[in-house]
């Protein structure tokens, strides 16, 4: 089967490009990112704020299993209605930098569309450390090692 | 005996993972590596040393210590490291596309 989401990420580059087809009319995709009820379904998040306008900002809060709450926000730069998103993005309490997002949205027929996010991290070394995280996170699931080695550093 | 060593060998062991895990968030050195464990300190090296030889982790020298990273450049080759990034997106894109296509606007 055709895989739907791509990443690409060039080695030593600080950046990277996803790009996913959906079985969408473009102005419903579009939808999914700029209503704050439909934003909260898909992303598992509470959203807090959402300014869906030039030099606006949002604010997300998720809470995981153990009921501790994560902070994510960012600055939404330009807000272009079935075009474009451009924002910046960043974890609250947490070692990764502030990253920047180009969103592009566009129609391929009245029924699908596309979606092309375009992330700059502050370095090379900061993109590979995101890149790491959901395998990282992967193994540790598995496995749940983590919690006991960080208790045995305390 | 040549054992064919790969990303999946290293990362089948639950030491190994939490080496990695470790790792991921600063360098240390063998021994530092070691106090996390009740393991003997050549259990260790011997899991370190599979861990350097499938080239997950680098090593630098660091004055007379060695240091151990892991080695970000191995995901270019190895797509594993990637695909649970990709696999991330992709769920979340799959579970946009299934809200909005039982969408129905209000009023």
């Amino acid at each position: 089967m055709e895989q739907k989401t791509h990443v690409h990420a060039e080695e030593g580059k600080q950046d990277i490009m996803i790009t996913r087809e959906f079985d969408l009319p473009l102005e419903l995709l579009f939808k999914a990112y700029a209503d704050p009820e439909i934003v909260e379904q898909w992303m598992g998040t509470k959203v807090l704020k959402l300014e869906n306008k030039n030099h606006g900002s949002y604010q997300f809060e998720t809470t995981d299993p153990k009921g501790n709450k994560h902070g994510f926000h960012g600055t939404i730069h330009e807000f272009c209605l079935n075009r474009k998103i451009t924002r910046t993005f960043e974890m609250e309490n947490t070692p990764f930098a502030v990253q920047l997002e180009f969103l592009e949205f566009e129609e391929l027929t009245q029924e699908t569309s596309r979606l092309k996010m375009h992330i700059v991290f502050k370095s090379v070394a900061h993109r590979d450390q995101m890149l790491q995280l959901p395998f990282i996170q992967g193994i540790n699931m598995a496995h749940n090692r983590l919690q006991d080695i960080l208790n045995k550093l305390k | 005996m040549e054992l064919r060593r790969d990303v999946f060998q290293a990362i089948a062991d639950p030491t190994r993972r939490a080496i990695i895990t470790l790792l991921a968030l600063q360098a240390m050195t063998p021994t530092a590596i070691a106090e996390n464990f009740n393991s003997s300190r050549q259990t260790i090296s011997k899991h370190i040393q599979i861990l350097t030889e499938c080239e997950l982790l680098k090593q630098e020298q660091n004055g007379r210590e060695i240091l151990y990273h892991i080695n970000a450049k191995k995901m270019k080759e190895v797509a594993d490291f990637i695909e649970p990034f990709r696999k991330m997106w992709d769920d979340r894109f799959n579970k946009l596309e299934t809200i909005m296509k039982n969408y129905k606007p209000k009023n």
